[in-house]
């Protein structure tokens, strides 16, 4: 256990260092670096940079120009203006760091562990960083100085007080979500104490926030502070660049200069902290994209002999029938990568669906079959690519060869009249804001131009059909106060309200239990049987395959490997991936006749769910074969 | 519905009372020279002490907290130790020009962030960009500089606009117009960029769930999706950025009315601090803490609303 701590923390050592020149590569985050370096430079040597007292007062030498002895001029007291700059980066600097520094450490131990342990202390703590949120910052100052008098650290500490729920908030949130991790767990079971697990594993997680949010603290309080003074409720014996501002623009009409310089500091300083800030959220941004692309290999290389199977799975389709209801040929789908280049999810897809036929498309996830049955509904998103390939729908070209994206119009007017889709998650699917029957009545008047009325009942009508016993109760329901299975049905009975002639169902039953599955996949037999629609069903599960499919294509990433009757497939396969997919399925078992006749044993609850594991399982067996 | 406003209405209270006692306890237990403060230097050490008995200041500091919690039950906040002034009295007759400028101010921002919001999330691109760049300009520039730049370009150079407000109670509304332009301008700039930046990440929250993928496929137009679904479903996101962008207004109003001297809240309120003139503060506090209440409830409220999950049980 402790070599996997070791490990742990060499591997965050590692990410740390790497994160630390990705900042400096960066060119926002090293120029913000070095600004805030040359003025930590200047407060240091201040004394070494200018010989002129920053509070000596010359009453004989009142707003002189710039030049000569007084590199700036001197303000309305006579004092040196350069002086005053750089002796204010000191007071600046030291009180954005004291500001930073009470905001971390009043927010991020308390966050600790109102995360950590939870319960009481945790609705305690948060209540109290709702009550400091809920203040206006400048009042409170405000207050505080009537009572205590001018101070700038008083301030600050004051400030870094009314901060720190941010901190509190951040550190809480990330240690709620690690400590329910698999390590976190395993170092408790090895007998690590509280404390060493939250410096060890929870502070690594929340220092790079922690980093961000201070770099904007300490920019908001270097601004708050200088509006205190700039108001004239700054210590005025301090030379700081508020106080520089407040008497600038008194003097704004005699010597303009003077209200430039701090205010030209001031706003450079600020806006070099939230620029840091961004920067360094930028950065790490970066670096969980790039690590992202990493894990999933190149698909740039493929083999000769794939791509052949594809050219030949194309040409067995057209040489079959010309006038299919949908028809898809030589389908890329891609999406661009950050680092430039794309991954390609659908790779030379080519099928078709007749009327009353019931496709099915195969496939682990991942295998690219949800990308397939968007492109033909023109739903993928924003970023995604059609880099090849031809869709037409009842001889309607809805994408040519040559172009990377669906013709929308055409679609538009297809999309809820003519072709409809079934998604796979119920529940997310329906707008929780909407009532059943609005999101049911609205498409419809859109749809079918008929009035509200009749819409509504039309919609009554859909969800008896459906199976549902108390149409009208549904209908009333907001989508929180029905069940998965009931809002499967009210999706389906969505997609036939108005008369569609194909439906793309995207695993609609994954989401349900398995007794809810089987009827779900009985209405939809129904259905389909007597409005004589096509439908192209996605789905893992052979099971659902067997029970509703005239044809199934089968999918391995982003090809169809296979397609064909399923009676052929399901008995005989000839790729060795389906051959896999059906052996993992029945468990070793051949496929046998049964499994399409015996409406007893329903299918659904029979057979076993291809989830990853046993697909993983699964390509091993079939490495072998 | 109704359980969560007594809820919220139970909890603002309760934040009304810590904050009132803690800054009561603030103020008053450290007011040692005010009475010195008040006479000048040269009064003499019974004057003071005449002062203090005058002030309550001779007694201990919970007697006074009692019996300054009874008067403001009773809509008395006191006299201003300076002008004499019933502290009630002169913040109500400040209020209606401060609440001119945030009111303003908050639906100015209302409007373009949620706009520039939705438009950056949909279109991404340029408008995108320019949206990140104002918010980060936006969050950079501490609001004074931005109030100084305005007066010195619209102001002096320009004329076009008062450097100092002409509102003088009974002015004419263009009086007020005039007066307000740059002020409102300078809360607003501050407020738009970060506005705009929280709601258009609402807005792609919301633009990535499932159901707007399956209102398109049922054919309902990406407009309607937009401004009835999207729109509504962002909507308590965007109303919990409006409520701290107000919060955030109450203490830049400070700085704004001291700059362009206009007589509200926030110039009062520095007024009162540099004179220490504690119920004058105190009535300050008790005032903005009220109104950051109601608006938090008012936000609590229309989100409950907004969800029929709350609404309908």
């Amino acid at each position: 256990m402790t070599e996997v701590i070791a490990q742990q923390s060499a591997t965050t050592a590692a990410t740390r260092s790497t994160s630390w020149r990705r900042l400096l590569r960066n060119p926002m985050c090293a120029a913000s670096l070095g600004i805030l370096a040359f003025l930590v430079l200047v407060a240091v040597f201040a004394p070494l940079i200018t010989s002129q007292d920053p509070g000596y007062a010359d009453l004989s030498a009142v707003l002189v120009p710039p030049g000569g002895e007084h590199l700036l001029g001197t303000d309305s007291a006579g004092r040196d203006i350069f002086a005053r700059l750089v002796y204010g980066t000191q007071v600046t600097l030291l009180s954005a760091a004291l500001a930073s520094v009470v905001a971390t450490v009043c927010g991020v131990p308390l966050g600790l562990l109102a995360g950590y342990y939870g319960g009481r202390l945790d609705a305690v703590s948060s209540w109290g960083t709702n009550i400091l949120l809920a203040l206006p910052a400048m009042i409170v100052l405000l207050a505080v100085r009537s009572a205590l008098g001018p101070s700038t650290w008083l301030a600050m500490v004051v400030f870094g007080v009314l901060l720190s729920p941010g901190y509190f908030r951040l550190t809480r949130t990330a240690v709620q979500s690690v400590r329910d991790e698999l390590y976190v767990d395993a170092a408790r079971v090895a007998g690590l104490s509280d404390a060493r697990i939250l410096t060890r594993h929870v502070f690594s997680v929340v220092r790079a926030p922690i980093i961000i949010q201070s770099a904007v603290v300490a920019g908001v309080a270097i601004a708050i502070q200088s509006a205190l003074e700039f108001l004239g409720l700054g210590d005025p014996t301090t030379p700081t660049w508020g106080v520089m501002v407040n008497d600038g623009f008194r003097s704004i009409y005699r010597q303009p200069l003077n209200l430039l310089w701090p205010s030209v500091a001031i706003a450079v300083v600020v806006a070099v902290f939230m620029l840091l800030g961004n920067a360094v959220r930028d950065s790490l941004e970066d670096l969980e994209t790039v690590k992202e692309k990493r894990t999933r290999p190149s698909r740039a290389a493929r083999t000769t002999t794939r791509r052949a199977e594809a050219v030949e799975a194309t040409r067995a389709l057209e040489a079959g029938e010309t006038q299919h209801l949908l028809e898809v040929r030589d389908l890329h789908v891609a999406y661009p990568q950050a680092g430039g280049g794309r991954k390609v999810v659908v790779d030379g897809v080519s099928l078709h669906v007749d009327r009353n036929e019931v496709l099915g498309i195969v496939g682990e996830s991942g295998s690219g079959k949800s990308q397939t049955a968007f492109a033909i509904l023109g739903l993928l998103p924003g970023n995604a690519l059609i880099t090849g390939g031809a869709i037409t729908f009842d001889s309607e070209v809805l994408v040519a060869d040559g172009e990377d994206r669906v013709r929308e119009p055409r679609l538009a007017a297809l999309r809820g009249r003519r072709i409809a889709y079934v998604p796979q998650e119920p529940m997310s699917n329906l707008d929780p804001a909407f009532t059943v029957g609005a999101q049911l009545v609205r498409p419809i008047v859109a749809m079918m131009g008929v009035p509200k009325s009749e819409a509504r009942r039309r919609a009554l009508d859909l969800l008896t059909q459906v199976g549902i016993t108390d149409p009208q109760r549904t209908f009333d329901a907001y989508p929180h106060e029905i069940s998965g299975g009931m809002a499967q049905r009210v999706l389906i009975a969505g997609a036939i309200s108005c008369d569609p002639d194909l439906i793309i169902a995207d695993e609609p039953t994954t989401a349900l239990d398995v007794t809810v599955q089987a009827e779900v996949l009985d209405v939809l037999r129904e259905l389909q049987e007597r409005l004589g629609m096509g439908i192209v069903l996605v789905t893992h599960n052979f099971g659902v395959v067997a029970d509703l499919c005239d044809r199934v294509a089968v999918m391995q990433t982003g090809r169809i490997v296979e397609q064909g009757p399923v009676r052929t497939i399901l008995r005989s396969p000839s790729h060795p991936y389906t051959q896999m997919l059906l052996s993992s399925t029945l468990e070793g078992k051949t496929p046998m006749t049964p499994l399409l006749g015996a409406p007893t044993a329903r299918p659904t609850t029979g057979v076993a769910t291809v989830d990853s594991a046993t697909t993983g399982t699964a390509t091993k067996n079939g490495g072998a074969l | 519905m109704l359980s969560l406003v007594v809820r919220r209405l139970l909890s603002g209270v309760a934040v009304l009372a810590c904050v009132t006692v803690l800054t009561f306890v603030l103020l008053y237990s450290s007011s040692g020279s005010v009475a010195r403060n008040i006479l000048g230097d040269q009064a003499t050490p019974e004057a003071v002490a005449a002062k203090e008995a005058e002030l309550g200041l001779d007694q201990a500091l919970l007697p006074r907290l009692w019996s300054w919690v009874l008067d403001a039950l009773q809509g008395s906040f006191g006299r201003s130790w300076f002008t004499y002034e019933d502290v009630v009295a002169a913040l109500s007759s400040r209020l209606p020009i401060t609440f001119a400028m945030v009111i303003t101010a908050i639906l100015l921002i209302a409007v373009v962030s949620t706009s520039l919001g939705m438009l950056a999330a949909v279109r991404r691109g340029w408008v995108d960009r320019v949206v990140q760049v104002f918010a980060v300009v936006g969050n950079a520039v501490p609001g004074f500089i931005i109030g100084i730049v305005l007066v010195l370009v619209f102001a002096i150079q320009l004329g076009w606009f008062p450097a100092i407000s002409r509102i003088t109670p009974g002015a004419t509304p263009d009086v007020w117009v005039v007066s307000l332009t740059l002020p409102v301008l300078a809360l607003v700039i501050n407020g738009i960029g970060s506005a705009a930046q929280q709601i258009r990440s609402a807005f792609i929250k919301q633009l990535e769930l499932d159901y707007v993928r399956t209102l398109r496929s049922r054919g309902i137009s990406q407009r309607e999706i937009l401004f009835k679904h999207v729109l509504r479903s962002a909507a308590p996101a965007g109303l919990t950025v409006l409520s701290l962008q107000f919060i955030s207004l109450l203490g830049g109003v400070v700085i704004i009315e001291t700059l362009f001297a206009i007589p509200g809240m926030g110039s009062l309120a520095v007024s009162a601090t540099t004179r220490s003139d504690l119920p004058l503060v105190m009535g300050v506090v008790v005032y903005t803490v009220v109104i950051v209440v109601i608006v938090n409830l008012v936000v609590d409220i229309l989100n409950g609303w907004l969800n029929p999950k709350v609404r309908v049980s």
